[in-house]
């Protein structure tokens, strides 16, 4: 049932340090709102239980791809739009253009951002796994000053973060991979546009020859958190992609996803297709093409 | 309910004309629209954000106005299919999605226009790839959508 919309506030601060100080006031009194994709619809079907909110959406200065020592900065509040028009991101993060083209439609693309999909904390979000592979940084910003999170430790447990209830999420850091290096990204849904994922994968991989001197491999919908597949990136760091470290690699996979059944899919598709999914990025590897 | 936070005013642009909506700050844009401004071409299909019948122009982007809570859309732009036409003289989308049948029960074609428009904006010679990708958040449960696509391809050579 729809909410009783008198029962809901939306303030706008008017800069970002506006906005720190109502997050300071009383724990978790103040939630931040930015594009709304998710909680306009939790407000829809009245289960949005939060009251007081704060718009961001006009912070210009959480949004936005720069370039920053050796890496970029991804402001919170970049868009998905802004996401696939950045040449910066589409040249050395190519995963993330994809995910962004992968989530809902140009609608959704045009009022989600990068920091409400970390923030919302859904297993099944899109850009996460990309985030994961890449080796993202989360920088989080509160009235006591700034800090960094490894994104791989940023989720705890289902819809549990490392977030302190006075902390906003200001920014994503990565590190540029190498030049050479192989990306692989791909969602898997019942339909290209809108659909949420079964199951989303997202891998990195560095090559000396025809080792893996460096993988990262990350995948969504597959546990109770986007999932950095570590002992996966064990069996396989360091060596050849060959039939024996795929069926080692593949079997590794199977042991560290934990899925469930849902509305979206079973557990058993979903450990089958993450394993084909990485069966397809190793052979990639292999075949000496670039996998997507 | 004690102490409800009440209506704010929310000055901003609709359709070229400057207006003042008087709305609770979550209430959805699409029923601003439709209940207070009257102009009930905009249509709620799903009302979550994943049948793009409720399309607008936001500050020239497409939006899904069933997500947009109106205390976001103070000094904002907002396009909805009732301004889409000149006058008289409908859009180019529009004509042709009259010519080619782009339309059946009409619920999906609002937010079609829209989608279409902000397509043609952007890429206006699009391949039919990037028509199927700029339309692909618009469900039309009638046309079978052969015919809104044909309605894009003839809009652009216009």
């Amino acid at each position: 049932m729809r909410a009783y919309l008198p029962a809901y506030e939306m303030v706008v601060p008017r800069t970002l340090d506006d906005a720190l100080a109502l997050l300071r006031e009383g724990a978790g009194a103040w939630q931040p709102f930015a594009g709304g994709t998710d909680l306009m619809v939790l407000l829809e079907a009245g289960r949005l239980e939060q009251r007081k909110f704060f718009s961001i959406r006009h912070l210009k200065e959480l949004r936005g791809v720069e370039e920053v020592d050796g890496g970029v900065r991804v402001g919170a509040l970049t868009t998905y739009t802004d996401v696939r028009r950045s040449e910066l991101l589409s040249q050395h993060f190519p995963m993330l253009g994809q995910a962004a083209r992968e989530t809902g439609g140009i609608a959704i693309q045009n009022r989600g951002t990068v920091g409400g999909n970390i923030a919302n904390a859904s297993p099944a979000a899109d850009t996460p796994p990309a985030l994961l592979a890449y080796g993202a940084e989360v920088e989080l910003v509160s009235a006591e000053g700034a800090r960094r999170v490894p994104y791989a430790d940023f989720h705890t447990g289902y819809k549990q973060t490392v977030m302190r209830a006075d902390e906003l999420i200001a920014a994503v850091r990565l590190s540029k991979p190498s030049e050479g290096a192989r990306h692989f990204y791909r969602k898997v849904g019942t339909r290209r546009a809108q659909a949420i994922s079964k199951v989303c994968f997202a891998a990195l991989a560095e090559m000396e020859g025809d080792a893996l001197r460096e993988v990262r491999v990350a995948l969504g919908s597959v546990a109770p958190v986007v999932l950095r597949c570590r002992r996966t990136e064990v069996s396989l760091r360091g060596r050849t992609p060959d039939d024996e470290t795929l069926t080692a690699a593949l079997e590794e996979l199977g042991r560290e996803v934990t899925p469930i059944d849902d509305v979206r899919s079973t557990a058993r598709y979903r450990t089958r297709v993450a394993q084909n999914l990485l069966r397809e990025f190793l052979s990639g590897l292999r075949g000496g093409g670039f996998g997507s | 309910m004690s102490e409800s936070p009440g209506k704010i005013s929310v000055p901003c642009d609709v359709n070229g004309e400057a207006v003042t909506l008087r709305a609770y700050p979550f209430a959805r844009l699409l029923d601003v629209l439709r209940e207070e401004l009257k102009l009930t071409g905009t249509k709620e299909g799903c009302g979550e954000g994943e049948c793009g019948a409720c399309s607008v122009l936001l500050d020239g982007e497409l939006v899904n106005s069933c997500l947009v809570p109106a205390a976001q859309v103070e000094g904002a732009n907002i396009q909805t299919v009732e301004g889409v036409a000149d006058g008289e003289r409908l859009h180019a989308v529009q004509q042709a999605m009259l010519e080619s049948g782009g339309a059946q029960c009409g619920i999906c074609t609002p937010g079609m226009v829209l989608a279409a428009v902000n397509l043609l904006r952007h890429t206006p010679d699009p391949t039919e790839a990037d028509i199927r990708e700029g339309l692909a958040g618009n469900l039309c449960r009638c046309t079978g959508y052969m015919k809104i696509f044909d309605a894009v391809i003839h809009a652009c050579k216009k």
